[in-house]
């Protein structure tokens, strides 16, 4: 049946796809913002074991969804794979390094004699959810400010900067995206504590914690958006595959897709109101909002770059050899056999949930970390 | 400009087989270690004795703090192709990224969601629950392992596959036959059960170390007792399918199979080497002998490649010079032939450039003829076509010998733990100890084997390493490499500190 589609359907569902594990990813990065979160919000060292075995329990999962956001691209899209990994090499290499140091952090931690000491670890945890959201957050951007490079005959790339991808730290639009990824991740990851421990000084301090980085994302949010709707973008024309610069192309696309606009609003409406909810009302449950509302937004970006005739890793220095969904793509075939494998997708998700829901009926206490039957384990 | 892309290339797989072996130290004990936690929770399960849960947490510690580390060098793996041989990325990412994608979806996701449970649940799920979930973790685990060796076994063996003038790339046809490849098989079903044979070790090592310090001596004779079944299996089968992969390499990869024998001149009753000296100075093509000293087994190696100890196996000479009588067409008239293809592809994309329908047809039949040897065409001399010979050969030799010895040890083990005259034995416990560390030697030799001995393909007779990188400076992948570097033995000292300790500290009270 999936055999039966055109070719274009595919490279949109892949897209679509992608876009899904990307903007899910973003909505898991509460734990990156809760690792930023474990030198200022805990009032002491048990507190400070609270919050990093509540993301603790999440760290893997969150790390798994960026390994296949890697694996779908380079199956769906081989050519930005090679093309954007392979240029702007240090700004994937750092974003790499941060998620080794994370890996560890958790794990070695606590553990005696674990040679660095606790208190490396915790500074490696802090650097995943600072530098690496960060820079994630720059590399995104570069999806709409674009990046120096050409493609040979072959589509071998050659990269115009020796920074190697560096020089998209220098974008003002590219850093706060950047921000706002780390701000919003810091609020996500205070709403998942209030929602999972169950401490009541450390929860108080979590509930204002979300507001307030809730505030400070708001001026990188702002700038992301001033710019995303007064930018030039680069438009693909369907028949020839040209691209152009077109001024105000990310406002034409919103507009000719007015679900992305719902997407967007919807997703920015339902995080504030699920830091409101937590913050000022005193619910538990924000995290939901907060989570949701995420992965709308990531779904309305990441449709920006990708739909309505735009290419989504443009080239500023040969417009033409600029990425788009249609020449960056798998054949056919393999587009087809990725589909049929994505229908497993529900499954795992199934079983996710159903894991997350048994780990999760119960918060976490201080008391388990302690004297728990697992506490040797603790992280 | 042309001894820059060198040293990129050569930095660029210096880090490959870098971060390759460290991943390596850990993963094989995860696959292994996984089901032999599997095993020590289902009799806790199936017996309600509470000793047996003691033990299984106790080797579910150690696995914990190997597992991190396994993830953590793991995730540049997956990366780097993009990074350091983004060429190769573009070039094959239609057939090499799916079981890649796939892995993520049906493997790690098993791994990370059940893992939490594993370690933190033994209060918050039931007792079946958390015994189902530590299956998952020990079936997510070799799953993705199935995967990730489904795309080393196409780069070995690169099968149901088209090239597209037009994308200048290769596109799969069929999904089945790529997952399905023997040597997809074989690199599964070795790599697995000799990690379980490494695992195995491992057990059987820490536990050697209690009995003689005369510490935890109950815990170390069951955990003994598990693990030398599964390792006297796992052995009969890592030496059995790793024939079968020489079988294989026969005929898909001779030159590999001649490397591995030091064979330069190929013959009928071809010998195998049980053990020799490598003579340095020997060079494809000249007089002198292959070996220092050597002892051979005559006719074997022809049994291992054609299942007949009096058939033809060819030699390096035969590979790179070509053999007429035998009909083997040499390195030599391949890189002729190659650098046609090559010429004819560039041709191509010219006059398709200039809308010359023409001369692009013209360009593109010749370029048919000649493509299976595309990837010759960027060799210069048929030497190149040949692997580094001394360390293939010394690799093979060691991880065959010891994958020899290994089973012995499993036996006597397994022997004494029936009589119940372990203890008594403390020979055989620091034999044990030893063995730890020979697991992962062979272990170790088996990759070099695998990948050294293919050289200089990434892709076989396809895509040679040297056109499959990035082009970036090599300072930058030299700076990269020592990050990596200090980065891991930091990691490793890190880890192997924190073993050892909870080693010391032993299972719970
Ligand atoms: C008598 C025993 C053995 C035989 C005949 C054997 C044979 C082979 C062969 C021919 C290869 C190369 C496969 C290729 O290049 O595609 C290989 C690879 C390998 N071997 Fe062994 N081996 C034996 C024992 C062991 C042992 C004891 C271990 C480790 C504990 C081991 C671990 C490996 C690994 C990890 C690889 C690389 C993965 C692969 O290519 O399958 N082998 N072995």
């Amino acid at each position: 049946m999936i055999g039966n589609l055109d070719i274009t359907v595919l490279q949109q569902l892949w897209w679509l796809i992608a876009s899904v594990v990307g903007s899910l990813f973003l909505m898991l990065t509460f734990v990156q913002g809760g690792q930023t979160l474990i030198f200022t919000l805990p009032a002491s060292e048990e507190e400070k074991s609270l919050i990093v075995n509540a993301m603790g329990r999440k760290w893997e999962l969150t790390f798994t969804t960026l390994v296949l956001f890697g694996g779908a691209l380079f199956a769906a899209f081989p050519l930005f794979y090679a093309t954007s990994f392979g240029g702007a090499y240090w700004v994937w290499m750092l974003i790499l390094f941060t998620f080794v140091l994370q890996a560890v952090s958790y794990e070695y931690r606590k553990k005696p004699n674990n040679v660095l000491g606790a208190r490396t670890y915790e500074i490696f945890m802090f650097l995943n959810g600072s530098v690496g959201i960060l820079l994630i957050g720059a590399a995104v951007g570069t999806f709409f400010t674009g990046s120096r490079f050409s493609l040979g005959t072959y589509n071998q790339v050659t990269w115009g900067t020796p920074y190697h991808g560096l020089e998209a730290a220098l974008n003002y639009f590219n850093v706060a995206f950047g921000l706002f990824l780390v701000f919003l991740a810091r609020t996500l990851g205070a709403l998942y504590l209030v929602n999972h421990v169950n401490h009541e000084a450390l929860v108080a301090r979590a509930r204002k914690a979300s507001l307030i980085n809730l505030a400070l994302s708001l001026p990188f949010l702002l700038t992301v958006l001033y710019g995303l709707l007064t930018m030039p973008g680069f438009a693909v024309d369907p028949a020839t595959g040209v691209v152009s610069l077109e001024q105000g192309k990310y406002l034409h696309n919103l507009l000719g897709m007015p679900i992305v606009l719902v997407l967007l609003l919807v997703g920015l409406v339902s995080v504030v109101w699920g830091v409101v909810a937590t913050a000022l009302l005193n619910k538990n449950r924000g995290i939901w909002f907060g989570g949701l509302g995420t992965v709308l937004v990531g779904l309305a970006v990441f449709s920006l770059a990708g739909y309505h005739g735009t290419a989504f890793y443009p080239s500023l220095t040969d417009l033409q050899s600029s990425l788009t969904i249609y020449n960056a793509s798998s054949s056919k075939f393999t587009l087809t056999v990725m589909s049929y494998v994505a229908l497993g997708v529900p499954f795992v998700l199934a079983y996710v949930a159903y894991v997350w829901r048994v780990m999760d009926s119960k918060q976490l206490t201080l008391a388990e970390l302690t004297t728990g039957e697992d506490a040797r384990k603790m992280y | 400009m042309g001894n820059d892309i060198l040293m990129t290339v050569n930095w660029s797989r210096a880090q490959f087989a870098l971060t390759a072996m460290y991943h390596w130290i850990f993963v094989p004990l995860t696959l292994g270690l996984s089901f032999l936690v599997a095993f020590f929770e289902s009799i806790y399960v199936k017996t309600g004795d509470e000793s047996w849960k003691k033990l299984t947490k106790f080797w579910m510690t150690l696995f914990g703090i190997n597992f991190a580390i396994g993830v953590a060098t793991g995730i540049i793996m997956e990366f780097q192709f993009g990074t350091n041989w983004s060429n190769y990325s573009w070039m094959v990412g239609d057939i090499f990224g799916a079981p890649l994608a796939v892995e993520g979806i049906f493997a790690f996701f098993l791994e990370a969601t059940f893992f939490a449970v594993m370690f933190f649940g033994w209060e918050r799920a039931s007792k079946r629950f958390h015994l189902f979930s530590t299956w998952m973790v020990a079936i997510g685990s070799n799953l993705s392992a199935v995967w990730i060796l489904v795309a080393n076994g196409w780069m070995q063996n690169p099968v149901a596959m088209a090239f597209n003038p037009d994308k200048a790339r290769f596109e799969m046809q069929n999904f089945f036959d790529v997952a399905l490849s023997p040597t997809a098989v074989q690199k599964f079903t070795h790599t697995t059960s000799s990690s379980f044979l490494l695992a195995s070790l491992f057990v059987m090592g820490i536990s050697g170390l209690f009995l003689l310090q005369n510490r935890h001596k109950e815990m170390a004779k069951r955990s003994m007792v598990v693990a030398s079944v599964l390792g006297l299996v796992s052995s009969g089968f890592a030496a059995f399918n790793g024939d079968e992969s020489a079988f294989h390499i026969a005929h898909r990869q001779p030159m590999k199979l001649a490397a591995m024998e030091g064979l330069y001149t190929g013959t009928e009753k071809a010998p195998i080497v049980a053990m020799g000296i490598i003579n340095p100075d020997k060079k494809p093509g000249d007089n002198l002998p292959a070996f220092k000293q050597e002892v051979i087994v005559p006719g074997m190696l022809s049994l291992l490649a054609n299942r007949d100890p009096n058939s033809f196996v060819p030699g390096i000479n035969d590979l790179v010079y070509g053999n007429p009588t035998r009909k083997i067409v040499g390195a030599q008239e391949r890189i002729a032939s190659g650098k046609i293809a090559v010429a004819e592809l560039a041709k191509y994309k010219e006059a398709k450039k200039a809308g010359d329908q023409a001369g692009a047809q013209a360009a593109l039949a010749l370029f048919n003829q000649h493509k299976d040897n595309l990837g010759y065409g960027y060799l210069n001399r048929p030497e190149e076509a040949v692997p580094p010979v001394a360390l293939t050969f010394y690799a093979f030799h060691i991880m065959v010998g010891l994958g020899t010895f290994f089973p012995i040890v499993f036996l006597c083990v397994l022997f004494c733990s029936v009589r119940g005259t372990l203890e008594n034995h403390r020979w055989l416990s620091a034999i044990c100890f030893a063995c730890l560390f020979l697991g992962y030697v062979a272990s170790q030799a088996g990759w070099v084997v695998a990948e050294v001995g293919r050289q200089p393909w990434a892709i076989e007779g396809l895509l040679p390493v040297g056109v499959a990188s990035t082009a970036i400076a090599a300072g930058s992948v030299k700076t990269t490499f020592f990050i990596f570097l200090f980065l891991f033995t930091g990691l490793l000292i890190a880890e192997i500190g924190i073993m050892v300790k909870q080693i010391k500290i032993g299972p719970e009270a």
